[in-house]
């Protein structure tokens, strides 16, 4: 095995300069933060790509298959010689796959911001959150144990929350950074228990050994957990399902998806980061790591299958009537998880059967570039109009040519459009599911031409429409704005020429895939009449839209406010949670636990004032006491005596 | 070849002897000045640590009166540091002091002593190791030469020590006249059931609990702790007790074993009572070294159910628990010889906005209050956790539920004393302190040992590989 240990370095860099930028930030370098922080990114980022070249051509290959390679190992807490606590840095596909991504999105990020943040008072501030962010990420997708995987996500949950309430002076953006972490916690409540029943009846907590263990069906383990139920339910059913219901949280299906809109109140360049790259596919990595023991379990992956399903067909009919610029980008982020997650859903391990695995982890790699860049792009639109709502744009496309090519290039990505990256892994998604389940592609199709709607509805409303009003006050923003949405582009138009097949597949094999054109004629088709429904809309301002959403009435409406989800909690949590259960707790805790708690300090108080006279100061007395010790002990002693 | 293994086995002891006659010549030389005195005796102790870490062997001398192996030599070593961060902390202190050398050649005699005690494999060996360990203290507690109340300490410690002794003493009479050997390591397949044989164990074990500190025969503690001067008193509280419990457990573990039975139900009241009395008591302290003072008995108990679980886990904890206890205790003592050498204060009301003007030396005292309490992430989480759990595996989980119970009510004590310092008002808080280098590095190293010790998994690995068990 050769050697990998300079991974190693990868996420220590980040964690090196939040410390750095967190202890001395402010005070010595707050204006230069930003370029210590994109430095020391840059260099894990070329450790990424040097890492990714010696894996994938040099030496990661054994007999044809992609080996999984743990590079470090330290056992923090062992609590029996088989279940243990360690902290360690495993690479295979897709590890490594992440590495990429995470490293150079949030480069990007990092770059993007120079301009962004430019003279905010806490510049520096942000930049430490943005490292500790990055290290999180990079801690979870390089974990050889789920406890170690736990730890990152709670860090990487965290560090979003202080993200996402960077503008802490604004109400909202607290709120909204709240309702993030707290629901986020309910899920990861689930992730935590999913994690003890798997560690319970595997054995261990290490990844390797749990898939081992529990992927062969004659291993005691896995009979054990399938045969235990749990109302009905196999462990095993339970144990995965509860882990996916913590991916679910963070990757934002339905229905733990109401955090997400929100936390666009955080600065956009975070929302690409987070919200678009890397965080919100913490669910689906989580899913493809355990996907061997997934693959066991039908009920927990048809589970997978209909709940990204769902989320991908509902959040892109909401898409369709925001117009807050950043949640349309927000509802089609979680769209476009929900893809990944019935892609994953469908598949199986092993061969043609497993096309789904690889066609959800390429749509995975190819979103992260083009979702980065329509926030980013979304971002310098905001920074020139001050206003996240379509009405205040329009005709922009004359005065931030750049930004406009590279938007008009993501949304052709996103919209499927060849030969742009959305259109291959798309494409891979829609065989999958063609192969597997009928209805599910049936779904997939209809929201592939929502996608493109309300893309283009979104792409027209900013750079065309009607005429801008704005003067050239300020141009399109510095360099350090421009340049990483250049790049970004790019990686959109090629990053779905990478051979991914040959790399990332459910069982290390590579994979023969091939276009079939005359498969893909019928989404691109549909794809090419949503956009001219949208350009014809949308292209001029006129009253077309408000006359069919008028038509559309109720159904509008309801998508409008996005099925009340959002009211639905609220009832909830105010009228049945909170008076039925919360006030009788609340009173309980305040009468009858806090009422016990202060009548034993009061005993305890009084007790340690009644023995005060024992502690006399005299020796003689003391002696006594040591007399009647002994005879205590005596006594002890007499009586253990057989 | 037999000078040589006499070198090698009495090797730290040596360096101790070498280190008092050094200090005996430079009194007899003419008079230097205190601080370059200090010097010289700082350099000479960590020199006197650091041979501790040469290669050793193991093995025996004196017809096996004298033994030594691994084990011993790292719980020596565990001593040595913590008298050299003692001497470091008391710097402000004996910088005027007009005793520099006396005070430091009581002690080292003393630290010789628990030497010659953890080498001990004969009982004769072991009982003069005692009184050499505890005999100069009484003289040490003397130091505050002005302060009446440093005499009393004295005087309450020598005789309330005496008295113990020669309890002890007749207990090992006893013993040696059923059992008919003094060696330890044989005692063991002597005894038998023998009522005079029980009660001789009861008086060994009452003579230890008085070295400990533990409830009923704690009454000293607060007293002489109060009475005698910080550096002493962290003394007593770190290196002496240490020193007892590690050859307690040895001689629990290695003579008595074969008692373990009759023992466990005795280790476990005396816990429980010093764990519940010592809490009680330290609710309602007002001076910072008393308070220590009962805190210290409330961990005492915790040690106590650790060895009661008799397992190799047991020894192995209470070597782990007393490295972070010297750590967390000697941190807190240090802020608190600083602050009475150079204000004299020395209650919690003193310490009321003690953040305004020193921040840094509140952070040390409250991450060793944290340590002390176990909350985690400090070490004192991990050193308590790991003796519960060894108390835990005889199956007693009521015994864990009190304990964690008290650990709650401790809680309350020492946050009191972070309350006061953080959040508390005072029109005159104390102003500001400069830190002199000596006490600054050792403040700097048992922060470093609170905060790591917990995480680096060797350290207690390292431990456990080299303890003995039942």
């Amino acid at each position: 095995m050769s050697n990998y240990s300079y991974i190693l370095l990868i996420p220590l860099l980040p964690l090196l300069t939040f410390l750095v930028l967190g202890i001395f930030g402010r005070k010595y370098f707050n204006t230069t933060a930003g370029f210590i922080g994109s430095a020391s990114l840059l260099a894990s980022t070329i450790l990424s790509f040097i890492a990714a070249k010696q894996y994938f051509f040099v030496d990661g290959k054994l007999n044809g298959v992609y080996q999984k390679i743990i590079a470090f190992k330290y056992t923090w807490l062992s609590f029996s010689p088989n279940v243990s606590i360690d902290m360690g840095i495993i690479i295979d596909p897709i590890s490594v796959m992440m590495l990429i991504v995470v490293t150079s999105v949030s480069l990007m990020v990092h770059v993007f911001s120079l301009g962004y943040m430019k003279g905010e008072e806490r510049f520096a501030t942000y930049y430490a959150f943005l490292s500790l962010f990055t290290f999180s990420m990079l801690g979870l997708i390089l974990s050889v144990n789920i406890f170690q995987v736990y730890i990152f996500w709670e860090l990487v949950g965290a560090s979003s929350f202080l993200l996402i309430g960077y503008y802490f002076s604004k109400p909202s953006a607290v709120a909204a950074a709240k309702k993030a972490f707290i629901v986020t916690r309910f899920a990861d409540l689930g992730f935590l228990i999913g994690i003890l029943i798997l560690g319970f009846y595997g054995g261990t907590l290490d990844i390797g050994l749990l898939i081992e263990r529990l992927t062969a069906t004659q291993s005691a383990e896995f009979i054990n957990m399938t045969t235990a139920s749990f109302l009905g339910a196999s462990m095993l059913t339970w144990g995965l399902s509860l882990i996916f219901i913590g991916g679910a949280g963070k990757s934002a299906m339905f229905p733990l998806h109401i955090w997400l809109p929100d936390a666009m109140e955080g600065p956009t360049p975070v929302s690409a980061l987070i919200h678009a790259a890397t965080m919100v596919v913490a669910g689906v990595y989580l899913v493809a790591r355990l996907f061997p023991i997934f693959s066991m379990d039908p009920s927990s992956l048809s589970l997978v299958t209909y709940i990204g399903a769902f989320s991908a067909f509902f959040a892109a009919v909401i898409a369709c009537t925001q117009t807050d610029i950043k949640r349309v980008l927000a509802y089609s982020t979680m769209s476009q998880i929900g893809y990944m997650m019935f892609a994953l859903g469908i598949s199986k391990v092993g061969g043609e059967e497993g096309l789904g695995y690889m066609a959800s982890l390429f749509h995975l790699f190819t979103h992260a570039f083009f979702k980065s860049l329509l926030f980013l792009g979304a971002g310098a639109v905001i920074h020139m109009v001050h206003s996240n709502e379509m009405k205040d744009m329009g005709g922009l496309r004359k005065l931030m040519p750049i930004t406009h090519i590279a938007f008009l290039i993501a949304c052709l990505a996103i919209a499927g459009i060849p030969p742009f990256a959305g259109f291959f892994s798309k494409e891979e998604i829609l065989t999958a599911a063609f192969h597997s389940n009928k209805l599910i592609y049936g779904v997939a199709l209809f929201t592939a031409a929502l996608t493109s709607f309300y893309m283009f509805r979104l792409y027209f409303s900013i750079f065309w429409s009607k005429e801008s009003t704005l003067q050239h006050h300020h141009g399109e923003g510095t360099w350090s704005m421009k340049l990483p949405l250049l790049i970004l582009a790019a990686c959109a138009v090629l990053a779905g020429f990478v051979p991914f097949s040959n790399f990332i597949t459910s069982d290390g094999k590579a994979l023969e895939t091939h276009i079939d054109l005359i498969f893909s004629i019928a989404p691109v088709g549909l794809t090419l009449i949503a956009i001219s429904i949208a350009a014809y809309l949308y292209k001029k301002e006129n009253d077309k839209p408000s006359k069919l959403a008028a038509q559309f009435g109720i159904l509008y409406q309801a998508a409008f406010k996005k099925f009340y989800v959002d009211e639905l909690y609220l009832f909830i949590t105010k009228k049945i949670i909170f008076p039925f259960i919360g006030h009788p707790i609340a009173w309980a805790d305040k009468n009858i636990v806090d009422g016990f708690m202060l009548l034993l300090g009061k005993t305890t108080a009084k007790i340690s004032f009644k023995i005060k006279g024992i502690q006399s100061g005299k020796v003689q007395n003391y002696t006594l006491y040591f007399f009647g010790g002994i005879l205590i002990l005596s006594i002890l002693f007499i009586y253990t005596w057989k | 070849m037999m000078i040589n293994n006499f070198f090698l086995l009495l090797r730290q002891e040596l360096v101790i002897t070498a280190i008092i006659f050094i200090l005996l010549f430079i009194k007899l030389g003419k008079d230097k000045s205190n601080e370059s005195l200090l010097h010289i005796i700082n350099v000479l102790l960590f020199i006197n640590l650091l041979i501790g870490f040469f290669p050793m062997m193991e093995g025996g001398l004196f017809n096996s009166m004298f033994a030594t192996n691994k084990l011993v030599v790292l719980e020596k070593n565990i001593l040595n540091f913590a008298f050299w961060i003692i001497s470091l902390q008391s710097y402000s202190w004996l910088k005027t002091h007009k005793h520099v050398i006396e005070f430091y050649i009581l002690l080292l005699s003393s630290l010789l002593g628990m030497f010659f005690l953890l080498s001990s494999d004969h009982l004769l060996m072991f009982y003069v190791g005692l009184e050499m360990s505890t005999i100069p203290l009484a003289a040490a507690a003397n130091f505050d030469l002005t302060k009446r109340q440093s005499s009393e300490a004295a005087l309450k410690l020598i005789i309330s020590s005496a008295f113990s002794s020669s309890l002890l003493l007749l207990g090992i009479s006893f013993l040696y006249g059923t059992t008919g050997t003094l060696i330890l390591s044989d005692i063991g397949s002597h005894l038998s059931y023998n009522p005079l044989q029980i009660f001789a164990f009861i008086l060994f074990i009452s003579g230890f609990a008085f070295k400990i500190s533990a409830v009923p025969f704690h009454l000293w503690t607060a007293d002489v702790y109060e009475g005698a001067p910080i550096a002493v008193t962290a003394f007593l509280s770190v290196l002496s007790k240490s020193a007892v419990l590690f050859a307690f457990i040895s001689i629990l573990y290695k003579a008595f074993a074969s008692l373990s039975s009759m023992w466990y139900l005795v280790l476990i009241v005396l816990s429980m009572a010093t764990i519940v009395i010592g809490n009680l008591f330290a609710l309602r302290q007002e001076n910072m070294k008393r308070f220590l003072a009962f805190s210290s008995i409330a961990q005492v108990g915790f040690i106590l159910i650790g060895i009661s679980g008799s397992s190799h886990q047991g020894s192995s904890s209470l070597i782990y628990f007393i490295l972070i206890y010297v750590f967390s205790n000697l941190a807190a003592f240090g802020v608190l010889s600083l602050v009475s050498a150079l204000t004299g204060k020395e209650s919690i009301q003193d310490f009321k906005g003690f953040y305004k003007n020193n921040p840094t030396l509140s952070w040390v005292l409250t991450i060793a209050l944290f340590s002390l309490a176990g909350v985690p992430p400090t070490a004192g989480f991990f050193g308590k956790l790991f003796l519960l759990m060894a108390g835990a595996a005889k199956g007693n989980y009521w015994i864990i539920a009190i304990a964690a119970l008290n650990m709650v009510i401790s809680f309350y004590y020492y946050l009191r004393v972070v309350k006061a310092i953080f959040m508390d008002e005072n029109d005159q808080p104390i102003e500001k302190l400069s830190i002199p280098i000596y006490p600054k590095i050792a403040m700097f190293i048992c922060i470093a040992g609170i905060i790591l010790t917990g995480f680096l998994t060797v350290v207690y690995d390292y431990i456990n590989s080299l303890s003995i068990s039942l």
